[in-house]
């Protein structure tokens, strides 16, 4: 049988990223932090220095020649992003500075036009704080309700109780696609489905999941879709908010000041069309064109089946060495994961396992991993986490397992 | 009054020999903190009235909680942690500070940390940690000398 994909060329994709030829603390390191942020390939790198050595301007409204090639270059990414995630229009792509900023502005500008006392938001136990916080700052100022979908010992999403949840208040369904601190794909198309039904809003925090599953927004039939560009290969400071045209254009602007006007006087502004009435004041230019570079990068590798698939196969090989280590317990152990592996030690504390994997060279996540909630579901404080991505390897996975099998048996 | 002298080492003899003990690891990142670990693993076990947020020292990742009481004209130390190189970490400090008079505590050079270059060891964020450690001591070791001052 032909070979085809990632599994054969991990070689090609490895020398794509120059940060993972180093020593840390001495040996060859291994990078499995990759919910946290994913490496850089070479060409996100150089579409980085490309700008500034050549082409740096600021955007719209210049008729010089680098304006105009920086505003070509910028726009180009939006078109890109447009049909990466399968947007029915351009102008539906907002560039943010992250997950955290696209959720905060639905929660700010949509929330203070469309919420009203007594209202109902929904958010899942197994959010991230960054789909709690805005959601509770809003549910404040207006006199909303903030419920909770809980999460079963699995790691998966109590379906049935979401159900009862929604009703005639219900307003907003804002739940993440992909737990980073689990690795749980939740049903968000059933999820969303339901809450239009309903006649709510819905949001999906996307952070942890485009870099794992394809995204089509018109099939999901969210009204929005928040995620980061340094999840996905690309640099940080850089997000992108999906919204519904009907929606954003039904929305008032969060933040004002240039760009995002039409005229303005003392005694009354117009707003500029959409996206950019959203994005007030000089974007982060380069690095939204080295974004474009990023998904370039993802669609010349065959695309996210085949990563999936190359995650799956190091998911499974972890998760079947950990399970063989007395004492290691698996958190989060849904039917749907992608290469998220959270797990906890007995008798020993999560940073120090961080500590004494980093001296032999690998890099994990520890702590609460930004879903306090979550990890009080569960009686603990936090965990080890191992996530994986492209560029890792089957002889990384079992180094590691070796690894933490050997450092426990030594502090017992 | 008269005072009963219980730790005869000062502070550079035991720093020297903390000094010496790391000498042995060399490079050795693993064994370093495992050591660390175990000797966060010796230190004797704080009295749960203390580990309540009154006694935890604020500026650490780790949960870290720190008594002390004055016997005679010096002053003594506690602590517990719940990560075992945290543990290691303050028993460490209380090694050296722990037992020697107030004054010498406030105006103790802490140079054994440098020399076994901790900061590489345990990286920027629990050196914050550390950090903070070290003042809440100080801090304690002030207040019981205002008080001796006051009597």
């Amino acid at each position: 049988m032909e070979q085809t994909g990632i599994k054969t060329d991990i070689g090609k994709i490895r020398e794509q990223f120059p940060v993972l030829r180093q020593e840390v603390n001495g040996k060859k390191l291994i990078y499995f932090d990759n919910a946290a942020t994913t490496q850089k390939p070479l060409s996100v790198i150089n579409a980085l220095t490309d700008y500034y050595r050549h082409y740096n301007a600021n955007i719209h409204r210049g008729v010089h020649a680098l304006a105009e090639r920086a505003t070509a270059a910028y726009e180009n990414t939006r078109k890109l992003i447009g049909e990466f995630i399968n947007a029915t229009d351009t102008e539906e792509v907002i560039f943010t500075s992250g997950t955290t900023a696209g959720i905060n502005l639905v929660a700010s500008a949509w929330g203070r036009k469309f919420l009203q006392k007594d209202d109902e938001v929904i958010i899942s136990e197994m959010e991230h704080h960054s789909n709690i916080v805005p959601w509770q700052m809003i549910c404040e100022e207006k006199g909303a309700r903030l419920m909770v979908i809980p999460v079963d010992n699995k790691g998966e999403l109590v379906m049935s109780e979401y159900e009862k949840m929604l009703g005639d208040r219900t307003r907003m369904v804002a739940v993440t696609h992909i737990s980073n601190a689990l690795g749980t794909i939740n049903p968000v198309e059933e999820i969303v489905a339901k809450a239009r039904e309903a006649g709510a809003v819905t949001l999906l925090d996307g952070a942890q999941a485009t870099a794992h599953v394809d995204i089509d927004v018109q099939a999901l039939g969210c009204d929005f879709y928040a995620f980061s560009a340094h999840k996905l290969f690309g640099p940080t400071g850089v997000g992108i908010l999906y919204g519904k045209r009907a929606i954003l254009e039904a929305m008032n602007p969060w933040q004002g000041g240039g760009e995002m006007i039409e005229e303005v006087t003392f005694e009354k502004t117009t707003y500029n069309e959409i996206p950019y009435k959203f994005e007030a004041g000089t974007p982060n230019i380069a690095d939204v064109i080295a974004f474009g570079e990023a998904v370039r990068f993802l669609n010349g590798i065959g695309g996210k089946k085949e990563l999936l698939s190359h995650e799956r196969e190091l998911l499974q090989k972890a998760t079947e060495g950990l399970k063989a280590i007395d004492g290691v317990k698996i958190i989060g152990e849904a039917h749907e994961k992608i290469g998220v592996l959270s797990f906890v030690v007995d008798g020993m504390h999560h940073f120090d396992i961080g500590m004494l994997l980093d001296a032999r060279g690998i890099a994990v996540r520890t702590g609460h991993h930004c879903t306090q909630p979550l990890m009080r579901r569960y009686g603990i404080e936090g965990t080890v986490r191992a996530s994986f991505s492209i560029y890792n390897t089957t002889e990384e996975v079992e180094f590691f397992i070796e690894s933490l099998k050997q450092i426990i048996a030594k502090w017992r | 009054m008269e005072i009963k002298d219980k730790r005869p080492a000062s502070l550079e003899d035991i720093q020297n020999e903390i000094i010496d003990e790391f000498s042995i690891f060399g490079d050795d990142r693993e064994s370093t903190i495992f050591y660390i670990m175990e000797l966060g693993q010796k230190l004797p076990p704080l009295d749960e009235q203390y580990k309540t947020d009154q006694y935890i020292i604020k500026g650490c990742q780790s949960k870290v909680w720190l008594t002390a009481r004055l016997e005679g004209d010096r002053v003594y130390f506690d602590a517990d942690s719940n990560t075992e190189i945290t543990k290691g970490l303050i028993s460490l400090l209380i090694r050296v500070l722990s037992g020697q008079k107030a004054d010498d505590i406030i105006n103790a050079d802490l140079y054994f940390l440098e020399k076994i270059g901790m900061s590489n060891i345990i990286g920027a964020q629990r050196s914050n940690g550390l950090a903070a450690m070290i003042k809440q001591m100080k801090l304690y070791a002030l207040a019981f000398k205002s008080k001796m001052n006051n009597e």
